[in-house]
C-alpha cells in the first residue's frame, strides 16, 4: 500500500460522465480488451473508449463478440468484457451469454439502453434487455445514474467471478451515459469472495469412504479446470490409485494418455468407459453437474456406487443425484488437503479389473490412418502440432469426434460449448483464445454446418493476424442431425443436406484469411501441413463424408449401458 | 387456508427494481408452481429492504428451489415456514370465492 493510500489527504472530486466513468471502472479490473460493436445506445462509450489502454475488437455480430469474450474467459479464468447497442444489438448477444450460463464462464456484457425517459414507449431500438437477460445470467442489471455504475461494475466482476462463475449482464442507458457526476473515492475493483472453508471432518469423512470402496472412480469436471487443481487432481488420483472418468468439459484436466484416465464418459464415451461405471461401488463427483449428456438414464447410472459430491455451488448438491456426502467446496482446496496428507493406496485388483475392460471394450477409432475419415483426421491435425495448441470446436459430429479423439493433456487446452450446443461458438471462441494467448496456436475444428454460423468473423480475425487454424470437416450435411434422423427416425432424411455448398477456402481468401482446400491439393499430407505449421489464420477444408457416424452412442434418454455402435 | 401439502418461504429482499423479476422469473423456468405471492417494504429499514411471502405446493423439489432462491444475489434471507404461521392463513378472506 502506498503512503498515500495510508493516510488519505482530502481527495479531490473527480467529475467523469457514466461512461467515463464506466471505462475508467473497466480498466481499474484490469480488463485490457473488449470485443463489441457500437451502435445509438452505446456511442458515448465508445467515445469514452478512444483515450483508453483498453483495446477494442470490432465484431461483425455481436454474438461474434460475446464469443470471443468467452474464448478469452475461457482461456484464462479472468472475467471479459463484450459491448452491444440496445434492441438488436442486445438481442445478439443472448445466445453467447446463455451459452456462457450453462458452462459457467465468468462474462460481463454491457449494453446501451434507450434514455430512460424512453423506457416503455416502445422507442426506437428499445427492448426489455433487463427481462432477457434475467434468465440466463447469474445477475443482471438496470443502472439508473452514474452513481449506481460506482457498485454495480465491481459487483458485477465479484459476481462474475465468485463461487460457481458465470455471466452477469449491465444495461445501461444512455442519459445514464452521459450525465456527470462528482464522486470523491474510487471503489475497490470486484473481486472473488473466497471459496467456504473446507471443513476437515468432511474431508476424513471422503477419505474414510475411499478407503473403504473396493472399485471406486472419480469423475472429473469443469469444476476442477475452473479452479486450476489439475496437478491436485493428478496427485490425488495418482496417490490413492483411482481411475477417473471426465465429463466433456472435464476433458484436458488429466492427460488423456495417463495411465489413471478412462477418457469421457456418458452419451459418446467409450464402451470401457461407461461398463468401469456400471461397475464401480464408489463414485466421487468433482467440480460436476450430472448432466443428462454424462449420466444418460439418471436411474440407471452407476446402478451400484454411492455418490460422493464435491462441488462449490451448494444448489447443484443432490440436484439430479442424492449424494451419501456432499461437500461444498472448491475441489481444488478440498484436494490440497487431503494431498497434504500424504497417504498411498493401491488398488491393484480394480485396476486389473479396468485393463481388463479397457482391452475388451476399447474407443473405436474407425479409419484413423486415414486423413478423409473423421478420426484420421483428428490424429493428423494432432500429429502435427504439439500440446502447447488450444482447441476450440463448433457443435456437431466432429465437436463429438474430436471430444472423443484428440489426446488432451493440458487444464483448459479444450473449449467447446458444452451445455447450449451452440453452432457457431468455434470460431469466435478460437480468436478470442487466441487473442489471451497469441503465444500459442488455437486450432478450431468446425462443421460445414456450424462454421456459417460466425464466418462473419474472418475479417475479424485477418484484422487481428492470429495463429488461428480453422479446419472444416465438410460433408456436405448437418451431420449430427442426419445421423439422428439415420438411428431413430429409420432414414427420413429431411433438411440435413446443403444443395448449395460453399467453398471455404475462396471464402476465406474473400475475407482476407488464407484457404486451403484438401480436396484439390495433389499432396494432402503435406498440404495440411505446411497450412497448420505456418503462423498465421487460415482456413482448412478437408472433406469427409455424411454417411460417417459418431459411436458409440447412447440413444438420446437410453441408460448409459445400452450402447449402440463401436 | 390448508396447510395440506403447502409450504411457505419468508424472504429477506433487497428492495430495488426487478427483485420481483428475478425470484418470480427463478420459480418459472425451474417450472416450480409459485401459487401465491405477498410483497412490502419492511418497516423501519429506510425501504431498503422488502419482505417477499412465498406460497408454494410441496414436492420433492423443494429443497433445491430453495437452494437455487439462496443463490439470487438480492435475496438476503429465506426461512420456511407453514402455512398457518404466515401472511398467508390472515389473508384468506380477501380470496374467498
Ligand atoms: C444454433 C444451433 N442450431 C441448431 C442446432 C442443432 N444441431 C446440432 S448439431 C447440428 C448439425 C451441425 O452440422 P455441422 O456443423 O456441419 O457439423 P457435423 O455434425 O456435420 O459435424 C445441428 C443443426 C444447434 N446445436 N445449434
Amino acid at each position: 500500500m502506498t503512503e498515500s493510500a495510508n493516510q488519505p489527504g482530502p481527495e479531490q472530486a473527480t467529475r467523469l460522465s457514466g461512461a467515463q466513468l464506466l471505462i475508467r471502472l473497466l480498466e481499474r479490473q484490469g480488463v485490457t480488451r473488449i470485443a463489441g460493436m457500437p451502435g445509438g445506445a452505446n456511442l458515448p462509450m465508445y467515445d469514452a473508449l478512444v483515450n483508453s489502454p483498453i483495446q477494442h475488437v470490432l465484431v461483425r455480430h455481436e454474438q461474434g463478440g460475446g464469443f470471443i469474450a468467452q474464448g478469452m474467459a475461457r482461456a484464462n479464468g479472468q472475467a471479459q468484457v463484450c459491448f452491444a447497442s440496445s434492441g438488436p444489438g442486445a438481442t445478439n448477444l443472448i445466445t453467447a451469454v446463455a451459452d456462457a450460463q450453462m458452462d459457467s464462464i465468468p462474462l460481463v456484457a454491457i449494453t446501451g439502453q434507450v434514455p430512460q425517459q424512453m423506457i416503455g414507449t416502445d422507442a426506437f431500438q428499445e427492448t426489455d434487455t433487463f427481462g432477457l437477460m434475467l434468465p440466463i445470467t447469474k445477475h443482471n442489471w438496470l443502472v439508473r445514474s452514474p452513481q449506481e455504475l460506482l457498485s454495480v461494475i465491481p459487483e458485477a466482476f465479484r459476481i462474475a467471478l465468485s463461487g460457481r462463475p458465470g455471466p452477469v449482464s449491465i444495461d445501461i442507458p444512455k442519459d445514464v451515459q452521459s450525465a456527470f457526476l462528482e464522486f470523491e473515492a474510487w471503489p475497490e475493483p470486484g473481486i472473488a469472495d473466497p471459496a467456504p472453508r473446507v471443513s476437515l471432518d468432511d474431508v476424513q469423512a471422503m477419505m474414510d469412504r475411499i478407503r473403504q470402496a473396493h472399485k471406486p472412480v472419480l469423475m472429473v469436471g469443469g469444476g476442477v479446470a475452473q479452479a486450476n487443481a489439475a496437478d491436485a487432481l493428478r496427485t490425488f488420483a495418482e496417490q490413492h490409485d483411482l481411475p477417473a472418468v471426465q465429463t466433456f468439459m472435464g476433458l484436458g484436466v488429466i492427460p488423456s494418455d495417463h495411465p489413471l484416465s478412462l477418457g469421457m464418459l456418458g452419451m459418446h464415451g467409450a464402451r470401457y468407459t461407461n461398463m468401469v461405471l456400471e461397475e464401480c461401488d464408489l463414485l466421487v463427483g468433482l467440480g460436476v453437474r450430472f448432466d443428462d449428456r454424462a449420466t444418460g438414464k439418471v436411474s440407471a447410472f452407476c446402478p451400484q456406487a454411492d455418490i460422493i459430491h464435491v462441488d462449490i455451488d451448494r444448489s447443484e448438491i443432490g440436484k439430479i443425484k442424492s449424494p451419501v456426502l456432499a461437500i461444498q467446496a472448491n475441489v481444488g482446496d478440498v484436494l490440497d488437503a487431503i494431498n497434504a496428507q500424504q497417504e498411498r493406496t493401491t488398488r491393484p485388483l480394480w485396476r486389473q479389473r479396468v485393463e481388463q475392460l479397457k482391452h475388451a471394450h476399447p474407443l473405436v477409432l474407425e479409419g484413423e490412418d486415414d486423413l478423409f475419415r473423421p478420426y484420421g483426421a483428428i490424429r493428423a491435425v494432432a500429429a502435427l502440432v504439439d500440446d502447447s495448441v488450444n482447441v476450440t470446436t463448433d457443435v456437431g459430429q466432429h465437436q463429438m469426434w474430436v471430444a472423443q479423439a484428440y489426446p488432451f493433456r493440458r487444464t483448459r487446452q479444450w473449449v467447446s460449448s458444452g451445455g447450449l450446443g451452440t453452432m457457431g461458438f468455434g470460431v469466435p471462441a478460437a480468436i478470442g483464445m487466441a487473442l489471451a494467448q497469441p503465444e500459442r496456436k488455437t486450432l478450431c475444428f468446425t462443421g460445414d454446418g456450424s462454421v456459417m454460423m460466425n464466418i462473419q468473423e474472418l475479417p475479424t480475425l485477418a484484422e487481428a493476424n492470429l495463429d488461428v487454424k480453422i479446419i472444416v470437416l465438410n460433408n456436405g450435411h448437418l451431420g449430427l442431425v442426419r445421423q439422428q434422423q439415420s438411428l431413430f427416425y429409420s432414414e427420413n432424411y429431411n433438411a440435413v443436406q446443403f444443395e448449395q455448398t460453399v467453398n471455404f477456402a475462396q471464402a476465406a481468401e474473400a475475407m482476407g484469411v488464407r484457404g486451403v482446400d484438401l480436396a484439390r491439393a495433389g499432396n494432402p499430407h503435406e498440404a495440411l501441413r505446411e497450412a497448420l505449421q505456418e503462423t498465421g489464420p487460415c482456413v482448412i477444408n478437408l472433406p469427409v463424408l455424411e454417411t460417417e457416424m459418431v459411436f458409440p452412442m447412447v440413444p438420446p434418454g437410453g441408460a448409459n449401458s445400452d450402447m449402440i455402435g463401436g | 387456508m390448508t396447510e395440506q401439502g403447502r409450504s411457505v418461504l419468508k424472504l429477506t429482499v433487497n428492495n430495488h427494481p426487478g427483485v420481483m423479476s428475478h425470484v418470480c422469473g427463478l420459480f418459472s423456468r425451474r417450472a416450480y408452481n409459485l401459487e401465491g405471492i405477498m410483497v412490502m417494504p419492511i418497516e423501519g429499514q429506510a425501504g431498503n429492504l422488502s419482505r417477499m411471502w412465498l406460497l408454494l405446493k410441496d414436492e420433492e423439489r423443494l429443497d433445491q428451489i430453495v437452494r437455487q432462491t439462496e443463490k439470487l444475489i438480492d435475496v438476503l434471507v429465506v426461512e420456511r415456514h407453514t402455512v398457518n404461521d404466515s401472511v398467508f392463513a390472515r389473508a384468506e378472506t380477501f380470496f374467498a370465492a
